[in-house]
């Protein structure tokens, strides 16, 4: 793993208007990472998913993913290179069934993408599978309008996960959940990285991120003000004052 | 396969009913009300397309419909045009514009885009007023030819083309749906930048949808101007066409295929009969309040209301 690193971002700035959502942040992450991304509300988490993910485009800096340049890039096309995010407000299909709602990502990402194509059939098959990876298999035919919270952040998950991406961002996909819950989501993840899959997981949630991340890194306010080892990361004196004030 | 299948079904269905009606009805009245509700099939499934399908409301109907209508007056003045050519060529004319409609207001949702839509047609409307030589703002005269190509009147003639549309639009409508390109619009209408992030091009989907649906409503417009003889602005970009092609789908379902039919048969039904027995002026009125009772009552239409039905009875 001395290679490239497979994300890397180079003094990325965001504004809306007046206000700075995120200054100038450079950022490396490696193939097989799992990456715990905390801050307070407010501190550009979520604002930095979306530019790297190309929902909201960065006015300053560059995104390199896997030795190619995503500056400029539309989101469907970050998405068909292997970068998928779930969102942090869940945004099912909600007119169509869970099994449809993860047949768009088959049909449209990996389908897209050159080399073999799913047949129909595999598309059926690959639906259940990645819906029974959450618990999800027996409401395949169901409304997302049916499901509980949890299901439907499970949904969220498994809708990115069937994008077979390279890198995930995980966007507060185990808020509000019980421990119980957590511990499922985060069982989930660890398999997925296991598979292969580095992720990135962005969590208010301490217990969680400090037992899956490899690594932690802090935003406040727009500037990253940690980046270590995460017992490391959260006695950092600055991180202290930002969660803990003075 | 199953597609197949509808497209065979629609297209015999299709030939049963207009071999029918030529074998059994010779009052011409019949074929003109009966035009003007395959007309409004056509309208109304085009429009479904893009609203209903894809979620982005249309106000535009009428200006894609004139174009094709007033592209027709072009061809009729240049010299003898199979009608056939002139729906293509309506269909082209329209479906550019579609698309450069698309182009343009795209990045606008909801409501912005339905004021954009609306925006256009009146742009379009004042276009054709000032070009004198479609006739501007007096309108312009077409004699219809006495004799029809397939034997037949004139107006059997219309009919039996209106009809071909009606099964193509159709048909397509139905293709779309459950295929790829339907999946995607359904993701569009649900949530874009999930679309986005489950990889759907949604520009290019959207475009895809503006230009089908505008070309399907201009290929309905070109052979109005051989239906009333007398072509004007007012009348060709009536907002009516807008209503009547959005009021359609939201009576009848604007999830399936069959919505958009029985809307445009049932209300186009009504609308006929109303012309005749009390007044045209009535018509919009009956949409109104229909359009208001099945928001109230039916917000899925009679497509949703029959499914729910079911629903509750098998559970």
């Amino acid at each position: 793993m001395n290679g490239a690193p497979l994300l890397s971002v180079k003094g990325l700035g965001k504004r809306f208007g007046g206000f700075v959502a995120l200054e100038n942040i450079d950022l490396e992450i490696r193939a097989g990472d799992r990456l715990g991304l905390i801050g307070p509300n407010g501190s550009g988490k979520s604002t930095l998913v979306n530019c790297l993910c190309g929902t909201l485009h960065n006015e300053t800096g560059s995104v390199v993913f896997d030795g190619r340049r995503l500056d400029g890039m539309i989101a469907h096309q970050r998405t068909r290179l292997g970068l998928a995010r779930s969102f942090q407000l869940p945004k099912p299909f909600r007119t169509l069934s869970l099994a449809d709602n993860i047949r768009i990502p088959l049909l449209y990402t990996v389908n897209a993408r050159a080399g073999h194509r799913l047949s129909d059939a595999q598309i059926g098959e690959r639906c259940a599978e990645l819906l029974g990876d959450v618990g999800l298999a027996d409401k395949a035919r169901r409304l997302p309008g049916d499901l509980t919270q949890v299901e439907m952040r499970k949904l969220e998950l498994a809708r990115a996960v069937a994008t077979q991406p390279r890198l995930l961002f995980a966007d507060e996909t185990m808020a509000g959940l019980s421990p119980s819950e957590v511990e499922e989501i985060l069982a989930v993840l660890f398999r997925l990285n296991e598979q292969g899959i580095t992720i990135v997981l962005i969590e208010h949630i301490m217990r969680a991120v400090m037992s899956f991340s490899t690594r932690l890194v802090v935003l406040v306010a727009g500037n990253k003000i940690a980046d270590g080892a995460p017992q490391e990361a959260i006695r950092n004196p600055e991180v202290e004052k930002a969660y803990l004030g003075e | 396969m199953r597609v197949f299948r509808f497209w065979l079904i629609a297209a015999v269905a299709g030939i049963a009913f207009t071999a029918l009606t030529r074998a059994w009805i010779a009052n011409e009245y019949y074929y003109f009300a009966a035009y003007v509700v395959l007309q409004y099939i056509v309208l109304s499934t085009a429009w479904n397309i893009l609203g209903g399908y894809t979620g982005y409301t249309n106000f535009g109907t009428g200006a894609f419909f004139a174009l094709g209508a007033y592209g027709s007056v072009v061809l009729h003045k240049m010299g003898a045009v199979p009608l056939p050519v002139m729906m293509l060529v309506g269909g082209v004319i329209s479906g550019i514009v579609g698309l450069g409609t698309g182009y343009l207001t795209l990045r606008l949702r909801g409501v912005f885009f339905a004021i954009a839509t609306l925006a256009m047609a009146i742009v379009v409307q004042t276009l054709i007023v000032n070009w004198d030589y479609v006739g501007g703002s007096r309108g312009i005269y077409i004699i219809r030819p006495a004799e029809a190509p397939i034997s037949g009147t004139y107006i059997q003639y219309l009919y039996t083309l209106m009809m071909v549309l009606a099964v193509v639009s159709v048909g397509i409508a139905r293709s779309i749906e459950g295929s790829r390109l339907g999946l995607g619009f359904a993701a569009i209408r649900d949530d874009e930048q999930a679309a986005e992030a489950g990889g759907v091009p949604t520009l290019r989907l959207k475009l895809i949808a503006t230009t089908l649906s505008g070309a399907l409503m201009g290929m309905a417009g070109a052979p109005l101007p051989y239906y009333v003889t007398y072509l004007d602005p007012t009348s060709s970009f009536s907002l009516a066409y807008a209503v009547n092609s959005v009021a359609m789908p939201v009576i009848g379902g604007m999830t399936s295929w069959i919505g958009p039919v029985i809307g445009s048969i049932l209300l186009g039904t009504i609308q006929q009969l109303a012309t005749v027995t009390i007044s045209s002026a009535l018509n919009l009125l009956i949409v109104g309040l229909l359009l208001i009772a099945f928001v109230i009552i039916a917000p899925n239409g009679i497509v949703g209301l029959v499914r729910s039905w079911r629903r509750t009875r098998t559970a």
